[in-house]
């Protein structure tokens, strides 16, 4: 469990790591979506606003799998006191936030057309964009305990609590068109099943695995970068007390 | 780092315990509030609650349902329409006036933004829903060379 607890080591493999899910990554998804705005037929009643699904459902599904990434490292860190896992949460959340607010506007885009309106506050819309809130929260909050780490403050452990209380937003946007009346359809893709043809769903799936790669990518850059920060950090307090 | 025992529990363990309680009470305070809101959180009514617990007439809601097949007309004036949305228990007639959504055809989804007068529901607004399903214009009873023809023709 601690084999990582020393950052070289984690370093040394990040290093490798991080630019072949980025590369990879990018490759897979923009390949996907390149083929779904080219390639793929239109569906029989959106039409052309179809091809938008390549991006907003991997989006999606980032955005969630973001705050999830957020909320297991919390856990580590609170029960295991783990020094990366308050780092891999923060390099988390930026990312993640990107990707919520990116599946926000594509939805917003691909409604007008489909419904005919913009935004409605029904239970899946209004939970998705709590998530966005929660993560502008974690974001402010892990910076302000990052400048509090300087005193010795607890303030790490408080956004570490923050990032597992906000978790339970997870399964309610997850259940938010199954529990309650929403304009948003329920969920395509279940147990195994899918009511999207074969046509659009090879390339969502590769799309979805293309924009996962990257988001890793992304979050071991940004903890690369974290990690540099606090070692630049603590150099410069040992010169001034020297 | 955390090796030193406390009366014979690991720290590390008591903290996986509290945090384990504490996520439980969490999730089934969440759900309790979800269950709670249940109703409230309802973007739309269905025809059958409009049918057993009738809102006040003039109050702004929503209904939402299937067209029913069949039902859709256009008045004389062209751009008021009438028909019945149904939700398999109950039905309930539709007045609208004004331009409808593209998504908007017999037998598919749709949310109405209005208010019950008399036994009807006028709408001021039209939502499409759209459904789970995602199938490509009329490739199911196609061949690969018209499917790709088609493709050619909408680029």
């Amino acid at each position: 469990m601690h084999g990582f607890a020393n950052p070289a080591r984690f370093l040394r493999l990040a290093r490798w790591m991080m630019p072949l899910l980025l590369v990879s990554g990018l490759l897979l998804s923009m390949g996907a979506v390149l083929y779904g705005v080219l390639v793929v037929p239109p569906d029989r009643l959106m039409g052309e606003t179809v091809r938008i699904l390549f991006i907003h459902v991997p989006a999606a599904w980032l955005g969630m799998a973001g705050w999830s990434t957020i909320a297991i490292a919390s856990l580590v860190e609170l029960v295991w006191r783990h020094p990366l896992a308050a780092i891999a949460g923060r390099a988390a959340a930026v990312p993640g936030a990107t990707f919520t607010a990116i599946c926000l506007a594509t939805g917003s885009i691909w409604a007008r057309p489909t419904w005919g309106t913009w935004w409605v506050w029904d239970g899946r819309l209004t939970s998705f964009l709590i998530l966005l809130f929660l993560y502008l929260g974690y974001i402010a909050l892990s910076g302000a305990a990052q400048r509090d780490m300087a005193g010795g403050g607890g303030g790490s452990r408080i956004t570490a609590i923050f990032g597992l209380v906000g978790a339970i937003n997870i399964p309610i946007i997850n259940r938010s068109v199954v529990w309650w009346n929403s304009l948003h359809q329920p969920p395509s893709i279940t147990m195994g099943r899918s009511s999207i043809d074969g046509t659009f769903l090879w390339p969502l799936l590769i799309a979805a695995i293309g924009f996962s790669l990257v988001f890793g990518g992304v979050v071991l850059a940004r903890m690369r970068t974290l990690l540099a920060d606090i070692q630049a950090e603590a150099r410069l307090r040992r010169k001034a007390m020297a | 780092m955390s090796s030193s025992t406390s009366g014979g529990i690991k720290p590390k363990h008591q903290r996986l315990v509290l945090l384990v309680i504490a996520l439980v009470a969490l999730v089934g305070a969440g759900l309790l509030a979800a269950y709670a809101l249940s109703n409230q959180a309802s973007y739309f009514y269905v025809p059958s609650d409009l049918v057993k617990d009738r809102p006040e007439e003039g109050r702004a809601i929503r209904l939402g349902g299937m067209v029913e097949k069949g039902s859709l007309k256009t008045r004389a004036d062209g751009v008021t329409i009438d028909f019945v949305v149904g939700d398999g228990k109950a039905r309930v007639p539709v007045r609208y006036t004004g331009i409808t959504p593209d998504l908007f055809v017999e037998g598919s989804g749709v949310v109405a933004e209005g208010r019950m007068e008399g036994e009807t529901f006028v709408a001021d607004n039209l939502l499409a829903k759209h459904d789970e399903k995602y199938v490509p214009r009329q490739m199911g009873d196609m061949t690969a060379a018209q499917a790709k023809e088609v493709v050619a023709e909408t680029k």
